[in-house]
C-alpha cells in the first residue's frame, strides 16, 4: 500500500524486506483450514498478526486464495473493529469509554491524552509513534477507569500517572 | 450471606481450581466420565429440565426446554458456547474463564453429549485473547486425559471442541449473528424463524448458550436436582454471577443466590460495600445496557428474573450498574445509544438510522449543552419508530436508555432545551 505518511512508509519497507517468509506463515494458516471460506476472519486474524494491517493486496491474495469474491473479504474487513486498514502506531493506547468508564472520568482522561499528543481518538501520530484509539467496554468495569498500553490493562486509569507512563513510552 | 459452597465462583472455595490437577482433585470431569457411562442423553436432558437452569446469555431462556426443541434424528447437531460478552457493563463470563476454566470446558462436553451433538464451537470475544489461550491449554489437557476426541473412554462417543475467535462486534453475542460470524461472513442477524435449534449453523440443529449456563450444568448433574434447586427461587432456581459496576465501593462479580435484593448486592460490605462516598443512588440500570432503568425506590427489588421484571426492568445478563447523584441522565442516555449506534450491524434501518439521529441530537445536547425547543419530541418520535420496528434486539435495546432517561429525568432535558 502506498500511503503518503512517514508511518506508511517505514511500514511498507519493513513489509517487503521479510514478505517470503510471512506470506507462507499465512499460507500455510489457510492451507490448516483447507482454504475454506469459512475461514476468512482466522485468516484475517493471522495476517494482521504477521503484517500489523491488512493492504489492499493482502484482501485481494486472501480472497483469491479463499476463492472468495474480493468484495466479501472487504465486507468482513470493515464489518469488524478489531481489523485495520491503515498501519498502527508503534506503540498503542486503548480507553475505555464504556458506560462504566465514563462515569468514572474516562473522557478526561481521553481529553488530557489527546492534548498531550496532539490527536484524536482514532488517529496515530506523524512519526508513526503511537496511536491513540477509544473502546467500548472492554469487558473490565470492576476496575473502571480502564485503560490498555501496549496490550497491559491499566486499572483505576489516573489521568497524570497515564501521561507520564506515554512520555516515558515515546522517549 | 455469602455462598458456603460456589457453584461458578468455586476458586473461592478451592484457590487453585484453574489448574488441571486441582480440579480433578475436587472430582472435576468425574460427572461427565460417569454420566458417559451410566447415563442417556435423554436423561441429561431431563435432568437440566428439572433443575429449572435458566439461560444467563440475557433472555432466561429455560435451558433444558431450549434443548428439547431439537429436531429428533437430525444429525449434525452443533453446540456453541457464547463467549462474546461486550454487553456494557458485562464482565463475569471473563473472569469464570480465567479462574475456572475446567468447569467451562467440563459443561461445554456435558452439554454437547447431552444434546448428542460431536462438534462445539466456543466463541470468544476478539479482545479476549487471554482468556481464548486459557481456554486452549484446558482443552488440550482434556484431550489428554481422554475426556475429548474418539471414542472417549471406551465409550464409543466422539467429540472434537474449538474456539473460534470473534474480531470485535458486539452484534456477534447475538446467536444468529454469532452463526454467521462462524461461518466466515459478516455478523448480521438472520431472520427467525427457523430458530438455531432447527436451523442453525451451516443450516444444521444448533444449541447456543451462554459460558455461565454451561458451566452449571456439571454442578447439576453431580449434586443432583434438589440440590441445586435449594438456591434461589421457585422460578429463578441456582446462583447468579452478578458483576456490579458503576460508584459503588467495591465493584467487581460476586456470585449470590437468585432472589436476593438489589440493596444487599449494593450495599453489603461483602458485595459492593455500598456507594463511594456514600452518595444517593440516582440510576441502576440491572441487566447490562439493554435494561430499562431503575431508581433508588427499587432497591428492594428482588434480584430474580420475576421479580425485576415486575420492577419494569430485565435481569439481561445480571450486570448491574449503578450510578450516583454526580451524573446527568442526558449523559448517560448519550454515552449508552453511541454504543448502540456504534455497534448497529447497519442491516436495518430502524436501528442504524435511529441510533445515528438518537445520538446526533443528545451529543448536541448532551456534550454542547445546547438544546433546541424541538428536542424532547424528536427524541420521543425517533424511539418510537424504533420500538418494535427493529430486525433483532440491539435496535430495541437501544431504545431502553434514552426512553429510561425521559420517563424518569424529563426535567435534565427541559432545562438544556430553556439553556
Ligand atoms: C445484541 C445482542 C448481543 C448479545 N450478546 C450476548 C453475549 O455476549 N453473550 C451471550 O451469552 N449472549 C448474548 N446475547 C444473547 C444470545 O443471543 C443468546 O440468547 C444467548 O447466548 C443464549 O444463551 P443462554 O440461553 O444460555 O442465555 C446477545 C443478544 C443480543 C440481541
Ligand atoms: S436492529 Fe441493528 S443490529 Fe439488529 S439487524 Fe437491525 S441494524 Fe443490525
Ligand atoms: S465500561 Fe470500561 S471496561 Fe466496561
Amino acid at each position: 500500500m502506498t500511503t503518503s505518511s512517514p508511518a506508511g512508509t517505514t511500514l511498507q519497507t519493513k513489509t517487503q524486506s521479510s514478505d517470503d517468509n510471512r506470506l507462507k506463515l499465512l499460507e500455510a494458516t489457510m492451507k490448516r483450514h483447507q482454504h475454506r471460506p469459512d475461514a476468512l476472519i482466522e485468516v484475517l486474524h493471522k495476517a494482521q498478526e504477521l503484517y500489523g494491517y491488512l493492504t489492499p493486496e493482502l484482501l485481494i491474495s486472501v480472497a483469491q486464495r479463499l476463492h472468495l469474491p474480493p468484495s466479501r473479504v472487504y465486507g468482513v474487513a470493515t464489518f469488524y473493529h478489531f481489523f485495520s486498514l491503515v498501519p498502527p502506531g508503534e506503540h498503542n493506547c486503548t480507553i475505555c469509554l464504556g458506560t462504566a468508564c465514563y462515569v468514572k472520568g474516562a473522557a478526561a482522561i481521553l481529553g488530557e491524552l489527546e492534548q498531550q499528543l496532539g490527536l484524536q481518538a482514532g488517529q496515530t501520530s506523524a512519526d508513526g509513534k503511537i496511536s491513540l484509539l477509544a473502546a467500548r467496554c472492554l469487558g473490565a468495569c470492576g476496575i473502571a477507569p480502564a485503560v490498555v498500553l501496549d496490550g497491559q490493562v491499566i486499572g483505576h486509569a489516573i489521568p497524570d500517572e497515564l501521561q507520564t507512563r506515554v512520555a516515558e513510552l515515546l522517549k | 450471606m455469602p455462598l458456603s459452597e460456589y457453584i461458578i465462583m468455586r476458586e473461592l472455595n478451592h484457590p487453585d481450581i484453574n489448574q488441571f490437577a486441582v480440579y480433578r482433585r475436587v472430582g472435576g470431569w468425574e460427572t461427565y466420565a460417569a454420566a458417559l457411562r451410566e447415563q442417556t442423553p435423554a436423561a441429561l436432558v431431563q435432568q437440566v429440565k428439572d433443575s429449572g437452569l435458566r439461560g444467563r446469555g440475557g433472555a432466561g431462556f429455560p435451558t433444558g426446554v431450549k434443548w428439547g426443541f431439537l429436531p429428533k434424528g437430525v444429525y449434525p447437531r452443533y453446540l456453541l458456547c457464547n463467549c462474546d460478552e461486550s454487553e456494557p457493563g458485562t464482565f463475569n463470563n471473563h473472569q469464570i474463564i480465567d479462574r475456572n476454566p475446567h468447569q467451562v470446558i467440563e459443561g461445554v462436553a456435558l452439554s454437547a453429549y447431552a444434546i448428542e451433538c460431536h462438534t462445539a464451537y466456543i466463541y470468544m470475544r476478539g479482545e479476549f485473547a487471554s482468556a481464548a489461550l486459557l481456554l486452549e491449554q484446558a482443552i488440550a489437557e482434556a484431550y489428554a486425559a481422554g475426556f475429548l476426541g474418539k471414542n472417549i473412554l471406551g465409550t464409543g462417543y466422539d467429540l472434537d471442541i474449538y474456539i473460534h475467535r470473534g474480531a470485535g462486534a458486539y452484534i456477534c453475542g447475538e446467536e444468529t449473528a454469532l452463526m454467521e460470524s462462524l461461518e466466515g461472513k459478516l455478523g448480521q442477524p438472520r431472520l427467525k424463524p427457523p430458530f438455531p435449534a432447527v436451523e442453525g449453523l451451516y443450516g444444521k440443529p444448533t444449541i447456543i448458550n451462554n459460558v455461565e449456563t454451561l458451566a452449571n450444568v456439571p454442578r447439576i448433574i453431580e449434586k443432583g436436582v434438589a440440590w441445586y434447586r435449594s438456591h434461589g427461587t421457585e422460578k429463578s432456581p441456582g446462583t447468579k454471577c452478578f458483576s456490579i459496576s458503576g460508584h459503588v465501593n467495591r465493584p467487581g462479580n460476586y456470585e449470590l443466590p437468585f432472589g436476593v435484593p438489589l440493596r444487599e448486592l449494593i450495599e453489603s460490605p461483602e458485595y459492593a460495600g455500598g456507594m463511594r462516598g456514600g452518595r444517593p443512588v440516582k440510576i441502576i440500570i440491572p441487566g447490562g445496557a439493554s435494561a430499562p432503568w431503575l431508581t433508588a425506590k427499587h432497591l428492594d427489588t428482588p434480584l430474580d428474573y420475576e421479580g425485576v421484571a415486575a420492577a419494569g426492568s430485565m435481569l439481561g445478563s445480571g450486570a448491574v450498574i449503578v450510578l450516583d447523584d454526580s451524573v446527568k441522565a442526558p449523559h448517560v442516555a448519550y454515552k449508552m445509544d453511541e454504543f448502540f449506534k456504534h455497534e448497529s450491524c447497519g442491516k436495518c434501518t430502524p436501528c442504524r438510522e435511529g441510533t445515528h439521529w438518537l445520538v446526533k441530537v443528545l451529543h448536541r445536547m448532551a456534550e454542547e449543552g445546547h438544546g433546541e425547543a424541538n428536542d424532547i419530541p424528536t427524541l420521543h418520535s425517533i424511539y418510537r419508530q424504533m420500538e418494535g420496528n427493529c430486525f433483532c434486539l440491539l435496535g430495541e435495546s437501544a431504545v431502553m436508555p434514552i426512553k429510561s432517561a425521559l420517563e424518569l429525568f424529563p426535567e435534565e432535558f427541559e432545562a438544556i432545551v430553556k439553556g
